[in-house]
């Protein structure tokens, strides 16, 4: 959805012109579904009454007026112009232009207005409290996938995501209950992403062990730890172990008085601030320094890499515990940041979130972030809906992360192309 | 994976130094690098640890270690004391009771043993089955839960006499569970999908999917309930009970036996099979001999979503009759991995390899009634287990084995070679 569609697939077999042409239909046809989609959903099956989006709440410092539209007439009119969008891009395509990526984002944008005036028909939906909480949930996904990234771009795959974060959870909420420090808390996150991190480098690197069983077991194996370390030893010692302090929100002064985007970016926690300078951080070093070209090196081609004196094994277990370190700090979100104390599995697959932010991302860290804040988006969306009364069940609002990576990987929506030598050890 | 084929008797010294290495010497070589030793001294080792971790964990053992340097024999005591407590609860929730009197009583932790391994060897064999064609199958959780709803549906909403209304059930579950596994094998054969991210996402689609239906009234939850439960089987559609009804067991272990026996036939000696290791081999040389690789990859997924289905088809037709919740598959999908990585894809060796998680299961649940261990501790040995099977090196390194340096390929890790071909 966010991508430019109009790029045709590499093929998995070795012909060469298939790459040649350049004409998809993927985009209109994606797009031309979603509109059935609008079209039974907002005008067949529309919904009486009128929807409140509340743009501020009282304590902003800028209040804006609440915006009330018709349902129903929403719904057309959103119809009408998914209808048009279709249109061009269809026109696009047969006269052999791209597909701007301008006319997706309008088209995602639009369908969403559309879809949240047909869910909050008869309702008010505070549209600051869905954006802040989306990016409050997206915090941890936006952390694993940002380790999952430097991971897969050093050619080493990181199912362990999962492990790395219920592991920074863990550690966090012991090491800042019993010291009462929320940066050791984070620190002994970090360290705890780190080992297993490591575990999985020395794995997938040293012993040649397949990455993913490697990935798999690992998450297996830090989820009966931390449950067994939590039944045995931190249930009978709640208070001096598992009540961790919380991150107090921080508002950043004038950036946090912007309308919408200050209340939603700017009034959040430490740990927030750190992730969006971790992002942008990864995305520039990815792309412009001297470690993110040796680490794209090994990921794409190791034996070029190690041509001209990389060395491939240790630049890519360097940086796959550099991973870990950061999806760990991942973790320590979940309880020093959110819920507030550590509980038996309660990452709840966030690092397959995470895991399917990265390939939904194509492996960039902005795409991916984004990717993890659309997820972020949809789980909110749900609870946010839930608690109005929504149309469409919960089950199939938190399936919807799922469903959209089938699709990515399947190369419906847009490409996704892995690292060329992403799972592939490098023996010399 | 060859096993070693030595005569016993290695004691036997070499009697005639000077000439080339004896038949003895190389036995002893052949069983000491073999992968039977790797696979019994992973397993010691994992044991090692959890007993470690037992130990740490208690809290006499922590009370002692208090003043250590000045009883140290108070500590000592206090470790022996909570792990060989723990692993003899282990032992005989699994396999014998002693504690019970009359065998017939004192056996049944061993049927309890096989009641816990029927769906870990059927969904082991799903994973398997995909290892040997050279796929990961992450997905027997969804395989499992698909195959329980279809299966549950028949078994309670549907009345037909008994006998045939089990049979209905069995393959319904079967089918769909094979449908979902088909999914996968279809979109890696069409579009190049990788089977692993679209198998993780199908567990959390099934799971959802099952969960919705299970709180919607005439899709699976119980009529007349708010609980997302559905009803009870039905009489008609219940596994009988294979020793009586003192036991669990029940038929579907004697299923998995059959399962067992047509995986072996099916990889050993059919065409089938032949294309499938082929396939699994390398699907470059497969595809030049005339093998068509994407309809493989199809057929075995098939095959493998059928098998765990097969797993989740026993769950709520053998074990848990009462009806069941979205939390059937009791993670059964993702043991299934570990199952299969110990057996190393053979169907024999998953056999064995789900009776010995089926007894550390059996057993767990028993270690923590009886001494107040939480049964996560099988996972992590479980787990462990499978780290240390999966890398032969560090095993070696640790028990100072030595390496097979005649044969280096066998240094090679259990299934990269079927999964790095690709």
């Amino acid at each position: 959805m966010s991508t430019s569609p109009a790029v045709v697939m590499p093929s998995s077999e070795p012909i060469a012109l298939d790459t040649a042409v350049i004409k998809s239909w993927k985009a209109p046809i994606a797009f031309g579904i979603f509109t059935v989609i609008a079209f039974l959903m907002f005008v067949l099956n529309a919904r009486p009454g009128e929807t409140t989006f509340r743009l501020s709440t009282e304590r902003d410092a800028v209040q804006l007026p609440e915006v009330v539209v018709n349902s129903a007439t929403t719904g057309w009119v959103v119809f009408l112009a998914l209808v048009l969008i279709t249109a061009a891009s269809a026109l696009a395509v047969i006269s052999r232009r791209k597909v701007s990526i301008w006319l997706t984002v309008l088209f995602a944008l639009l369908f969403m207005i559309g879809f949240l005036a047909w869910a909050a028909a008869g309702s008010s939906l505070p549209v600051t409290g869905l954006l802040f909480g989306s990016v409050s949930l997206a915090v941890p996904l936006i952390f694993g996938a940002l380790g999952g990234v430097i991971s897969e771009r050093g050619g080493v795959v990181n199912i362990a995501i999962e492990g790395q974060l219920l592991a920074g959870a863990f550690t966090s909420a012991v090491v800042a209950t019993s010291t009462g420090s929320l940066v050791l808390g984070v620190l002994a996150a970090l360290v705890a992403g780190v080992l297993v991190g490591m575990v999985l480098a020395v794995f997938a690197i040293k012993y040649l062990v397949d990455q993913v069983i490697v990935g798999v077991v690992l998450n297996v194996l830090v989820t009966g730890l931390t449950s067994f370390l939590f039944s045995q030893v931190l249930a009978p010692n709640a208070a001096m172990l598992n009540t961790p302090p919380r991150f107090p929100r921080l508002e950043i002064p004038l950036l946090s008085d912007i309308p919408i985007i200050g209340p939603v970016l700017f009034k959040q926690t430490v740990i927030v601030y750190v992730m969006y300078i971790a992002v942008a951080a990864v995305a520039y070093a990815l792309y412009k320094t001297k470690w993110g070209l040796r680490l794209r090196a090994v990921g794409e081609h190791p034996k070029a890499a190690d041509t001209v004196g990389i060395k491939v094994n240790a630049t890519r277990f360097w940086n796959v515990a550099l991973a870990g370190a950061i999806a760990g700090i991942g973790g320590s979100f979940f309880t020093l940041g959110s819920v507030g104390a550590f509980n038996k599995e309660m990452t709840a697959g966030a690092g397959f979130i995470a895991l399917a932010a990265v390939i939904f991302g194509q492996w960039d860290p902005i795409k991916a972030t984004l990717a993890a804040l659309l997820f972020g988006f949809a789980t909110n969306l749900q609870n946010v809906l839930g608690i109005i009364g929504s149309p469409v069940p919960s089950e199939f609002m938190l399936m919807l992360p799922y469903v959209v990576t089938i699709f990515a990987v399947a190369g419906l929506v847009g490409v996704s192309r892995a690292p060329a030598a992403d799972g592939k050890p490098y023996i010399k | 994976m060859s096993a070693s084929q030595t005569p016993p008797g290695l004691t036997q010294p070499d009697t005639v130094p000077g000439t080339e290495p004896s038949r003895w010497q190389k036995a002893f070589r052949e069983i000491a690098t073999g992968n039977a030793i790797i696979s019994v001294l992973a397993v010691l080792l994992a044991l090692l640890v959890g007993a470690i971790m037992i130990a740490f964990t208690d809290e006499r053992v922590q009370e002692t270690a208090g003043y250590f340097f000045a009883r140290p024999g108070d500590m000592l005591g206090a470790i022996w004391q909570s792990v060989s407590g723990a692993y003899s609860a282990l032992f005989q929730g699994s396999i014998y009771n002693f504690r019970r009197d009359g065998f017939l009583d004192g056996i049944k932790p061993l049927t309890e043993t096989l009641v816990f391994a029927t769906p870990l060897i059927a969904a082991g064999l799903g994973v398997g089955l995909a290892f040997r064609v050279g796929l990961f199958n992450i997905g027997a959780k969804g395989q499992m839960l698909i195959a329980a709803a279809c299966a549950g549906w028949v078994g309670f909403a549907v009345e037909l006499p008994w006998g045939l209304h089990m049979i209905v059930a069995l393959l319904a579950g079967v089918l769909g569970g094979a449908l979902w596994g088909g999914i996968v094998g279809l979109l890696k054969a069409r579009t190049g999908a990788h089977e692993v991210i679209v198998t993780i996402m199908l567990n959390y689609i099934a799971f959802y999917l099952i969960s919705y239906a299970l709180r919607t009234q005439g899709l699976l939850q119980a009529p007349g309930s708010t609980n997302p439960k559905t009803a009870p089987m039905l009489e008609t559609a219940i596994f009988p009970s294979l020793l009586g009804p003192r036991y669990n067991l029940h038929i579907g272990f004697i299923l998995v036996i059959g399962a067992t026996i047509f995986v072996w036939w099916l990889l050993g000696r059919s065409n089938l099979g032949f294309k499938f290791r082929a396939v699994g081999e390398n699907p470059n040389a497969a595809r030049v001999a005339g093998i068509n690789v994407k309809n493989m990859y199809v057929y075995a997924m098939l095959l493998a979503g059928g098998l765990a289905g097969l797993a989740g088809v026993s769950q709520v037709l053998g074990t848990v009759t009462t009806g069941f919740s979205a939390g059937i598959d009791a993670g059964i999908g993702f043991e299934a991995i570990t199952v299969a990585l110990l057996g190393r894809s053979r169907p024999w060796g998953i056999f064995a390899a789900g009776l010995l998680f089926g007894a550390f299961k059996a057993g767990g649940f028993s270690m923590q009634a009886a001494e107040g261990i939480p049964v996560e501790i099988i996972v992590v040995v479980q787990a462990l287990i499978v780290l240390f099977i999966a890398a032969p090196p560090l095993v070696r390194a640790i028990f100072r084995l030595p390496s097979p340096d005649s044969t280096p390929r066998r240094q090679r890790p259990i299934v990269t070679k079927e999964v790095a071909a690709k």
